[in-house]
């Protein structure tokens, strides 16, 4: 299945240069089900995780990749890292063509920070000797001044330079993360790729680990793409944000649009679903009906009409492709009813934009 | 005033570690009036969890409760045992968990499970019980019943699970429902369906709900009156809008200071410095002193009872008018 490109912009109208990150037509799927049934059937049966996407990220641009859990976000993160093989797609690095297998100053170029920070750090090694590790096997810094340059990067993420002798279990939860960051730092990545990075900590913390990435954003210029579920750290953090359904983009837009007007219905209950701080009566009507689709049955024509609350009969029929309108070509959507007018919800549970939803 | 629905008072939990006695709950006081929603919120490790174990009378083993009194209709939980305990699980009290994979069982069919409650507790015949089954199914809003009956859990995606869960919680009309974290686990905008559906459970039976969460605006959107939780105490006390738009605890102003808003970006969050204290050796005087930004002489040393300010609030600082200061200033210079 081939999908149009045109979707990202003409290097020509964005200044001539071609942007940091340029993905196109990415696709990851996973075997899944027994290996008996595969071999009498002579198919696996394939989970599309990732569906074909196309994703453009500026130099010194944050990046937000949001959606429900198994909608894809996190494969497109270790696919870029080089952690997981695509089935099909490019991904090309300030133009270049990354091959699948990458060479040691390829992945040097993306770095990635995850989730856990309990779980991706190196048990059995002080900080100091999993920096050091690091460096001298990337040969980012003269040997001779590795040690230096370790202290600089703690002190770059915010800890002291005793942190350096210590184990990761000596780290409260921050900590660790901050020590995850500088690890991915260490390598002086082009791209700095976040997969939930504050989801594991507690509330108090993660504001510490955000003014961090903002603040490293600042002072490095660094290029960020944020992997969250969580509007409200994405609407702090990132310029534009990417929201994906079932393995597909299905909207893109800067991020002050994307919360004013969403243009996909996904969206806009995607919005009104988060709790916030109101104190009036809720209705009992949820902004999103239904729970997400199995990724093993995708529906055909467009993915989120078994859950859309205006859905027509051409939904069922023809896949929406991820456009943009002529006035705006920062803000694309993938809904037959993105830009034109909106018929009729089917009934009265559809949120408006932004909004609770309509007290029933 | 109405006598309360459930009274915990001076409620003491102690665990015994190998690094000494951790004291997970110190001293809680809580009141549920009937039919009310109250919120229980704090970081991980405040004693929350702790303290609806303990109303429910669930500890794990190497957790006890030292002191204070669990009241529910004027009997006292704590001095049960659990063969009586075990009479009001159910018909006056239900919990819901965070985890509806490891709170359901895993090879019972899900109607069986439902149906369970009402057969042992309210004496219903196998067919009564199943009919009830379906109707709590139909109630929580799961699709086709008749067929999900007969279904296991892991047929069930993460919500459809949590409102199993709310439909055993349910099944024997309990007048006191507890919740911990019920929709941490789950996606935003399932998140939101269940919110709403408990909301909607909680009106039309009249229970009352003790909802333990880290989350406050998911307090804001479902309680009434909410208890905010540090090292093992309530610090803070109040309606839900109230504590949350004009905190009169630091640490309850740090909390909401430090979540970023979706409505209302800041340009940057004010984190709390450092980390919770060891519930083994509290810090001295108050225990929120270390990290607190208006702490003085005097905080080192006294330990701030909970005192009681108009209007129902209740605060455990010493100086709680610098958080009413500090809001003002800070509004000023934000917008």
């Amino acid at each position: 299945m081939s999908r149009p490109t045109e979707v990202l912009p003409d290097p020509a109208l964005t200044g001539g240069t071609a942007p940091l990150l340029a993905v196109s037509d990415l696709a990851v799927s996973f075997p899944v089900g027994s290996a008996l049934a595969a071999r009498i059937r002579h198919e696996s049966r394939l989970l599309h995780a990732v569906d074909g996407v196309d994703l453009r990220i500026e130099r010194g641009e944050a990046l937000a990749l949001v959606g429900e859990s198994g909608s894809g976000k996190s494969t497109i993160a270790r696919a870029l890292a080089g952690l997981q093989r695509p089935d099909r797609g490019e991904i090309r690095l300030d133009g270049r063509l990354l091959p699948a297998r990458r060479s040691r100053a390829d992945q040097q170029k993306i770095q990635m920070v995850f989730q856990d920070p309990y779980s991706s750090l190196n048990p059995r090694l002080t900080v100091g000797g999993m920096l050091h590790e690091l460096l001298r096997v990337h040969h980012v810094v003269p040997r001779a001044e590795v040690e230096a340059y370790t202290r600089q990067l703690l002190t770059l993420v915010g800890l002291s330079e005793e942190a350096v002798h210590a184990y990761p279990r000596q780290f409260s939860g921050g900590q660790r993360q901050r020590v995850a960051i500088a690890r991915a730092l260490a390598l002086r990545p082009e791209l700095l790729v976040a997969d939930e990075p504050v989801s594991a900590l507690d509330v108090s913390v993660q504001a510490t680990i955000l003014n961090l990435l903002q603040d490293l954003r600042g002072e490095l210029g660094l290029t960020l793409l944020l992997i969250s579920h969580n509007l409200a750290v994405v609407r702090h953090l990132c310029d534009r944000v990417a929201v994906m359904y079932l393995g597909r983009i299905i909207e893109v837009a800067p991020t002050e649009t994307l919360f004013a007007r969403p243009r996909h219905p996904y969206t806009a209950g995607l919005l009104a679903a988060i709790p916030r701080m109101t104190f009036d009566e809720q209705g009992d009507a949820p902004a999103v009906r239904g729970d997400p689709p199995s990724p093993l049955r995708i529906p055909a024509g467009c993915r989120f009409r078994t859950r859309c609350p205006i859905a027509q009969p051409i939904c069922a029929e023809e896949d929406p492709e991820l456009t943009a309108q002529g006035s705006d070509p920062e803000h694309s959507a993938a809904c037959h009813f993105a830009f034109a007018s909106v018929p009729a919800p089917r009934d009265g549970t559809h949120a408006e934009n932004g909004d609770r939803g309509v007290t029933g | 005033m109405n006598q309360p629905l459930l009274q915990v008072s001076d409620l003491h939990v102690e665990i015994a570690t190998r690094q000494g006695i951790v004291r997970a709950v110190d001293g809680v006081s809580l009141e549920v009036p009937a039919g009310e929603a109250v919120g229980l919120v704090g970081e991980s490790g405040s004693g929350k969890s702790m303290t609806l174990k303990a109303i429910l009378g669930v500890l794990p083993p190497e957790a006890r409760v030292t002191a204070g009194e669990v009241l529910l209709d004027g009997i006292d939980l704590t001095a049960l045992s659990n063969s009586q305990l075990n009479k009001f699980r159910g018909p006056k009290i239900a919990m819901i968990f965070q985890e509806p994979m490891s709170a359901l069982n895993p090879v019972m069919r899900v109607g069986q499970q439902i149906a369970e409650g009402p057969r042992v507790h309210l004496g219903l015949n196998r067919a009564q019980a199943a009919e009830r089954a379906l109707d709590l199914m139909r109630r929580v809003g799961i699709p086709d019943p008749e067929r999900r009956f007969r279904s296991f859990p892991h047929e069930f995606s993460g919500g459809m699970r949590q409102r199993v869960m709310i439909a055993i919680a349910l099944s024997c009309d309990p007048s006191v429902i507890l919740c911990d974290e019920p929709t941490t686990a789950l996606d935003v905008t399932i998140q939101d369906q269940i919110l709403r559906l408990l909301a909607k459970l909680c009106r039309e039976t009249g229970a009352s709900l003790v909802f333990v969460t880290h989350d406050l605006p998911v307090v804001a959107q479902v309680c009434h009156q909410l208890a905010v939780m540090y090292a093992g105490e309530i610090v803070e006390r109040g309606t839900v809008q109230d504590v949350l738009t004009q905190p009169r605890h630091p640490y309850t102003l740090g909390l909401v200071r430090s979540a970023p808003d979706v409505d209302h970006p800041r340009s940057s969050l004010a984190a709390i410095p450092g980390s919770p204290p060891s519930l083994i050796h509290p810090p001295s005087g108050c225990r929120f002193h270390p990290r607190c930004p208006f702490a003085e002489e005097d905080c080192t040393v006294t330990h701030p009872p909970l005192r009681l300010l108009d209007a129902g609030r209740a605060t455990a600082c010493l100086h709680s008018e610098r958080c009413l200061q500090a809001e003002t200033q800070t509004e000023g210079a934000d917008r």
